[in-house]
């Protein structure tokens, strides 16, 4: 297949129209407006909707009401607009609709900066909203993985009926890549025992509501709902293990520092410390399971983030404290290099510094 | 083998465009590359810069800090940069734009009055390219046939025209002494 040369943020806008996205819903922010203008150009070419909305919050609620009669929709912002639609999203996943929601993280938190961060993943991952409710968060490290995961972020959605989100950051979205594309998708899936696209008069009304005044009943919902999830737990973590078999220590990292720290990896490699790198692909689902088993030669752990440390906390969890876990992060927009990185490696490993 | 470079200039200078060339050469000739641009409110006036690395192998992290090559088109994007330059590594720099002279011993510095060279040959606003050619010449990164394959593939069509005056400037510079 063809490589061709793309930005993140137009990569993600691409794959969501061959995904069989038909509405695209959003607000600009840097640094992820090229989604918007991307699907600006070509969503209506290619027999869709997009819309700018007045607000974030405008944006997160069409996306729930497109959701609601059966087609894949998106919306699409940065860290301070996400908190915005946090409302929107908390209904969806009450109302069990599917939908896209994409993050290009930046520094926060207010308006805070707009370089890349990963300070949204306690967000993303443990409180979207209010209510108990989980989302699919993905965590994409290239441009390539932006395009796969899109598809598999409305395959998803769809198939469990809950919201996904594409977790990004500045770095991701601004960056060109070489991709290559997915045929377009023809056959999607049949929504029409649930959605509201009309019932003629030949079917019973289907609902979408999140409001159930009887708590027996809003709890039995809430079960059922955490019944799936359980499913979702068990099927569908993904997670990359490089170099783990042997590494006595293992970092963990995802998105755009897991780069930084395959960078490191190989360089300390190179000195004869045996390290690797674990690499959360899906943030919820966590890669439990996969974390424990990439781990079983490891010593120690060193965990590495743009932000004060949030995925440490699922790794201290995922390892039950067996191994000690260090923290090496740097936060408002400011990338860690892989020299940084090496050094707190040499560090852990009792090198001279 | 991974080859990584800072291009860097004042916005407009088409300092980003230069390391897009550059990228989609890498795309041409089968390469692993990135390209990442500075972005925010330095657009217009203040300095632009771009990191790109092409390799052999998988591109780890996309920010370049310690480039093999720098390209420099103003002075500020000079001095910000020179002393990150790996030993051993190439520095070119527009010395029509470029006035600082301090350079360094451990690196191979080339000023081109690429701007001035430009201007003389029609060529107005493509003293990007002309550095470009020459660290093409120095480095042996690309040849002129990847070159032309990677502004075909970049250039929209509706802006074709343009790819003959950017090769022109490109060969100025790749023939400069």
């Amino acid at each position: 297949m063809e490589r061709s040369l793309m930005k993140g943020n137009e990569a993600l806008a691409e794959a969501a129209i061959r995904a069989g996205c038909k509405c695209f819903f959003g607000y600009p922010i840097t640094p992820q407006t090229e989604l918007s203008a991307y699907m600006a150009k070509k969503m209506q070419k290619a027999g869709g909707v997009f819309l700018q909305a007045e607000s974030e919050i405008a944006a997160i609620n069409m996306v729930l009401g497109a959701t609601s009669t059966g087609v894949r929709a998106m919306t699409s912002s940065s860290s301070p607009g996400i908190s915005l639609k946090a409302e929107g999203i908390s209904y969806m996943a009450g109302s069990d609709l599917p939908g896209v929601i994409i993050n290009v993280q930046r520094g926060g938190p207010g308006l805070g900066s707009i370089q890349p961060a990963q300070s949204d993943y306690y967000q993303a991952t443990h409180a979207m909203g209010h209510g108990d409710f989980h989302i699919f968060v993905f965590a994409p490290s290239s441009v390539q993985e932006m395009v796969d995961m899109v598809t598999l972020a409305f395959d998803k959605a769809d198939q469990y009926r809950m919201p996904a989100m594409i977790l990004a950051d500045g770095l991701l979205g601004q960056m060109m890549e070489p991709v290559t594309f997915p045929e377009p998708m023809k056959n999607l899936p049949d929504k029409s025992d649930w959605a509201t696209n009309g019932h003629k008069k030949q079917r019973a009304h289907h609902i979408i509501n999140s409001l159930f005044l009887d708590p027996e009943q809003l709890e039995q919902k809430v079960k059922e709902r955490f019944a799936r999830y359980a499913t979702v737990e068990a099927n569908e973590t993904q997670a990359e293990s490089y170099l783990c078999d042997d590494a006595e220590i293992v970092v963990t990292a995802y998105g755009a520092s897991a780069r930084v720290a395959k960078s490191a990896v190989n360089a300390v490699r190179k000195e004869g410390i045996k390290a690797g790198l674990f690499r959360p692909i899906t943030l919820w689902p966590f890669p439990k399971t996969e974390l424990q088993n990439a781990t079983k030669s490891a010593k120690q752990i060193l965990d590495v983030e743009m932000s004060m440390g949030q995925m440490v906390d699922d790794v201290r969890l995922a390892t039950e404290c067996r191994i000690p876990v260090s923290f090496f992060g740097r936060t408002g927009g400011v990338i860690p290099t892989p020299a940084e990185v090496l050094a707190e490696l040499k560090k852990l490993a009792g090198g001279a510094e | 083998m991974t080859t990584e470079l800072i291009l860097a200039g004042f916005g407009g200078q088409g300092i980003l465009f230069a390391g897009k060339i550059l990228a989609y050469c890498g795309l041409m000739a089968g390469k692993e590359l990135s390209w990442l641009p500075s972005y925010g409110p330095e657009m217009r006036g203040g300095t632009a810069n771009c990191s790109v690395c092409i390799s052999d192998e998988p591109i780890g992290s996309p920010l370049v800090t310690h480039p093999d090559c720098l390209i420099a088109m103003n002075g500020p994007s000079y001095v910000k940069f020179v002393n990150a330059v790996k030993p051993n590594g190439l520095i070119l720099l527009d010395n029509s734009v470029v006035e600082e002279t301090e350079t360094r011993a451990d690196v191979k510095t080339i000023a081109l009055p690429a701007t001035d060279m430009a201007t003389e040959q029609g060529l107005n606003g493509s003293a990007n390219m002309i550095l470009l050619g020459r660290m093409l010449t120095e480095t042996k990164l690309f040849d002129l046939d990847t070159v032309q394959k990677a502004m075909e593939k970049c250039i929209p069509p509706k802006r074709a025209h343009l790819i003959a005056a950017n090769m022109q400037a490109v060969k100025l510079g790749a023939e400069s002494k």
